[in-house]
């Protein structure tokens, strides 16, 4: 290090003024920027961001504002960025019928259209798993390539997986930098802006739900749903990981998840778990109901039940 | 004397108190009651009122059971056992109404209550949200569907349909310019 400090630093480096000082530091920032983040389309405003939950209101808008008009520059059309709260006394639960579901795949691809996946490279939130009568709800005979020209097919039943939303997650536990958590009313929430793309959610996650952006995501500038939220469907960088978040951008203003609403056999259920007289309690209380892997205490907000 | 009669008037008070303080509560009404939005029966275009042609005179009223050859051809009815057909359900008098088992008349646009006749099970479920789809607001108004809307009711078995695509197989994924894709 001694040795270090003496080396004489090579003359063309040598800063002649403040002025000049300034101006390679400035330099220095965005030349390291570039380097740590791979690319050269981080703004200095986006590499000195914060993480979302401790931004202040001021901070919120400026964030909102920046992103919006580069959203507005991407596919020239107005993108808005909500950051609605969370909604006092709710906390989300879902329900699935396995006795109706018939692996359709409607879910599927309304969810990548209202939440803004990226088309190519292909990503969904939702996996349609065909399983065996005969077996049960064994993953070992799971197959999602499953194509038949109808569905369902004889002596198979379908179970959709997803964000289980869980109680305890495993993700936000390994995220080394905190950029994934636990939204008060039950929805775990991913700050694209903060998360570094180092994976540990996707190994952590025993459901397969996150999904990583190997590649820079390509919407169509007409495929993109325009209203988005921070936490939820706004489009994603490349590099991070994304997830389902129960529509969020949907659900904060009382509206059902977009799978809910595109299911042809009603399978899926959507409510508040504090509300007695949601269809999600009624289910709890009438139907024979289990969580996916509920061994591993991961305790999901996410049901599978039996309607008939 | 007098003192036996306040007894005996405050044991009534104390009686009666209870039905003031709870007073019994209203049924539930019928989501056609709460005024939910029930969509309307999916008629075949023109079929409807079907008193446009069974009206006694130029179709004249047969009850014998048998196969239809003039109309209503297309209906293949499979639903539950051999003996059942046409005005066990469909009011021979009204062609524009059904009729329950008690012979009550009721509209197309109820028609659940014909269902739930036998799939009780159901109907007790579709009331509360678990059977059946609900489309609007998960804490405000929501959109219920007739049992029709999704079962023919002459041949109930929700029908099958083609699924959309598989996901891409990762050994399909290619490269191309600009990056892994």
């Amino acid at each position: 290090m001694t040795d270090l400090n003496r080396t004489p630093a090579p003359e063309g480096c040598e800063p002649s003024n403040d002025f000049g000082r300034r101006a390679f530091l400035g330099t220095a920032v965005a030349a390291v920027a570039t380097a740590l983040t791979g690319c050269g389309k981080l703004s200095k405003e986006e590499f000195l961001q914060h993480n979302f939950k401790e931004l202040s209101k001021d901070e919120v808008l400026t964030v909102i504002a920046r992103l919006e008009k580069e959203y507005k520059a991407k596919y020239g059309k107005d993108v808005k960025v909500a950051t609605t709260g969370p909604l006092p006394g709710v906390i989300f639960g879902y329900a699935l019928d396995l006795s109706r579901c018939i692996g359709c795949r409607r879910c599927v691809h309304a969810c990548v259209k209202e939440n803004n996946q990226s088309r190519d490279p292909e990503i969904q939130w939702i996996r349609v798993l065909e399983l065996d009568k005969e077996e049960g709800v064994n993953l070992q005979h799971a197959e999602q390539y499953y194509n038949p020209a109808e569905v369902p097919r004889e002596g198979h039943f379908y179970m959709p997986v997803q964000c289980q939303q869980c109680k305890k997650p495993p993700c936000v536990k390994v995220c080394p930098v905190g950029a994934t958590w636990r939204e008060k009313d039950g929805i775990t929430v991913v700050d694209y802006n903060w998360c570094i793309g180092c994976r540990y959610c996707m190994a952590a996650c025993p459901y397969g739900a996150r999904h990583f952006n190997w590649g820079e995501p390509h919407i169509d500038a007409k495929d993109v749903n325009p209203d988005t939220h921070y936490l939820g469907n706004r489009p994603r960088p490349k590099g991070v990981v994304e997830k389902c978040t129960f529509c969020v951008q949907r659900t904060r203003k009382g509206l059902y998840p977009a799978c809910v609403e595109i299911c042809p056999t009603g399978s899926r259920k959507f409510g508040n778990l504090l509300d007695k007289t949601s269809e999600i309690r009624q289910i709890l209380e009438s139907k024979r109901v289990f969580k996916l892997k509920e061994e591993l205490n991961t305790q999901p907000n996410f049901f599978y039940f039996y309607g008939v | 004397m007098n003192t036996r009669l306040i007894r005996f008037a405050g044991l009534l008070l104390l009686l009666a108190l209870p039905s003031f303080t709870n007073p019994p509560e209203p049924k539930p009404p019928s989501p056609a009651q709460e005024g939910l939005q029930v969509p309307g029966p999916p008629f075949t275009e023109g079929i409807f009122p079907c008193t446009g042609c069974h009206d006694g005179k130029a179709v004249k009223l047969n009850v014998k059971r048998r196969v239809l050859t003039d109309m209503h051809t297309d209906i293949d009815l499979h639903h539950g056992p051999e003996s059942r057909w046409c005005l066990d359900c469909h009011d021979a008098q009204n062609r524009d109404r059904l009729h329950l088992a008690s012979g009550e008349k009721i509209e197309f646009t109820v028609s659940y209550l014909l269902c739930g006749q036998c799939h009780g099970d159901k109907l007790r479920d579709w009331k509360v949200g678990i059977h059946g789809k609900r489309t609007g607001s998960w804490n405000g108004a929501k959109q219920y569907l007739l049992c029709v809307n999704c079962h023919n009711p002459h041949s109930p078995h929700f029908a099958p349909l083609k699924p959309l695509p598989p996901p891409t197989r990762p050994d399909q994924i290619q490269l191309r310019k600009g990056g892994a894709r």
